[in-house]
């Protein structure tokens, strides 16, 4: 396949950015996404030029590393992450246009490479629970309702690679937040800090400077492992229930 | 009450609710509406009876006048807080992308100026129908020829019908989102939430607007 790649190209936080166009040629159907940047790499460094920077790691879709808006949609065409997006899912001549996430929270640092430590700091706020550590307890000493096991599980699989605040128009985090808020809040082990947590991480993601969230359901369409907009209506039920019992 | 005013969610709720009093305002408005298909008589009394009602447990125009004080808290409390949460959004997205793409429902997208619009519309409508200042026939205690002198005008039916479609589309966004915003939607729930709030939408737009075609085609003269 031969491709023309548009690239978002900046030298650091400071300084402004600009799409630059590539072409890369002999690329597989089979090879991924992150593949295809790894091939313009190579040829960019043979050059003499300055690769491009893009986040990954795991390369199998689980750590939420890569980070890439590609034709306009967080992690591309596929209900999946940039990682385990493949050049099948494209066309021999096609123009792809490679972004970084777009959020005042995620300040670019390079390319496509995005500070998403905000969210590290909405966890730190009450993605935790407050149980010592040591041996896996006995199974049965703490009873689980399987519909909210199903429940906590579903909302444990995001991986916080943020492809649903570089979807929102409004740069908002509210599906990750509720996603980890939820996760822990249905369970007995999360019950402890139930209000504290959904307060604390609500509270810190506004400061850090996400917008609010006006549902427009692009979150949950991003999002590579499906977590679901209604996801966003619970926590907003664990929220108001919340500063009821906070103001008692 | 702090934490609850200053979190987007504690806005939203507060958007939510002053929504929600406003759509049940709105279906009240339009059943009213409709009695202008039973003649001149019926509309003119129910537009009397609405100074007079709630007596005699409240004074004359109290009850009036409590619904509008409740409204204008409403308007005002959801207009605040969609400007403090919108000058947010935007700031929370400062650069775009350059590869653009078509995103979310029509409704969904022009909730901030549909609304700006509406806003608009309720200034003209009072100074129309309730104060007369702009009305053509402005005839003090006969709603019922104040309203066809407006709708026998060409721009009383644009102004009109375009804000009832505006309200439509935001009321078929808002009332589901309200749902969202007050922890009552889920995934099972969801389809009935967004079927209510298509429903309610249609409804009450259908209605509104069929009062200046009815006027329009001579069915209210």
């Amino acid at each position: 396949m031969r491709l023309t790649l548009r690239v978002w190209r900046q030298k650091n936080a400071g300084a402004p950015g600009a799409m630059a166009t590539y072409e890369v040629d002999g690329i597989s159907p089979d090879m991924s996404f992150l593949e295809m940047l790894d091939t313009l790499n190579e040829e960019l460094i043979l050059r003499g030029e300055d690769p491009v920077a893009f986040d990954h790691d795991c390369r199998e879709g689980i750590c939420g590393a890569c980070s890439l808006v590609i034709n306009g949609d967080a992690h591309g065409p596929e209900r999946t992450t940039s990682c385990q997006l493949h050049m099948r899912s494209f066309r021999d001549g096609d123009t792809i246009d490679i972004e970084p996430w777009r959020a005042a929270a995620f300040p670019v640092v390079k390319d496509l490479v995005v500070d998403r430590s905000a969210f590290d700091r909405i966890i730190q706020a009450g993605g935790y629970i407050s149980a010592p550590t040591g041996s896996a307890p006995e199974a049965h000493a703490t009873p689980v309702p399987k519909a909210d096991a199903d429940f906590a599980f579903e909302h444990a699989e995001c991986i916080g690679c943020g492809a649903c605040v570089a979807a929102c128009p409004n740069g908002s985090a509210m599906l990750f937040t509720s996603a980890k808020v939820n996760h822990l809040n249905v369970l007995p082990q999360g019950a402890p800090e139930r209000e504290t947590r959904v307060l604390d991480m609500v509270r810190v993601m506004d400061e850090e400077g996400f917008g609010g969230c006006t549902l427009t359901g692009e979150c949950a369409t991003a999002c590579p492992k499906g977590i679901p907009l209604p996801s966003i209506a619970a926590m907003n039920k664990e929220w108001l229930r919340a500063t009821r019992k906070a103001r008692r | 009450m702090r934490t609850f005013w200053g979190s987007t969610l504690g806005k939203k709720t507060v958007m939510a609710v002053s929504g929600l009093i406003m759509i049940g305002y709105l279906v009240a408005h339009v059943m009213g509406n409709l009695k202008v298909f039973f003649g001149p008589g019926e509309f003119n009394a129910y537009g009397h009876w609405l100074r007079t009602m709630g007596e005699p447990v409240l004074h004359d125009e109290w009850g009036l006048w409590i619904a509008r004080v409740v409204l204008l808290t409403a308007v005002i409390a959801h207009g605040i807080c969609a400007y403090q949460l919108s000058r947010r959004d935007i700031r929370a997205r400062p650069t775009a992308y350059v590869h653009k793409r078509r995103r979310a429902s029509y409704a969904t997208r022009t909730m901030r100026w549909g609304g700006v619009i509406v806003a608009l519309f309720i200034v003209w409508h009072i100074l129309d129908l309730t104060t007369l200042t702009v009305n053509p026939n402005a005839q003090p205690g006969h709603p019922y020829e104040n309203v066809v002198a407006t709708f026998s005008t060409w721009y009383g039916n644009v102004i009109y019908i375009v804000a009832m479609l505006a309200v439509g589309l935001h009321i078929r966004h808002g009332f589901w989102s309200a749902a969202q915003t007050l922890g009552a939607g889920n995934a099972r729930r969801d389809r009935a939430l967004k079927t209510v709030a298509g429903g309610l939408a249609l409804v009450l737009t259908a209605g509104f607007i069929s009062v200046p075609v009815a006027v329009m085609t001579g069915v209210v003269s």
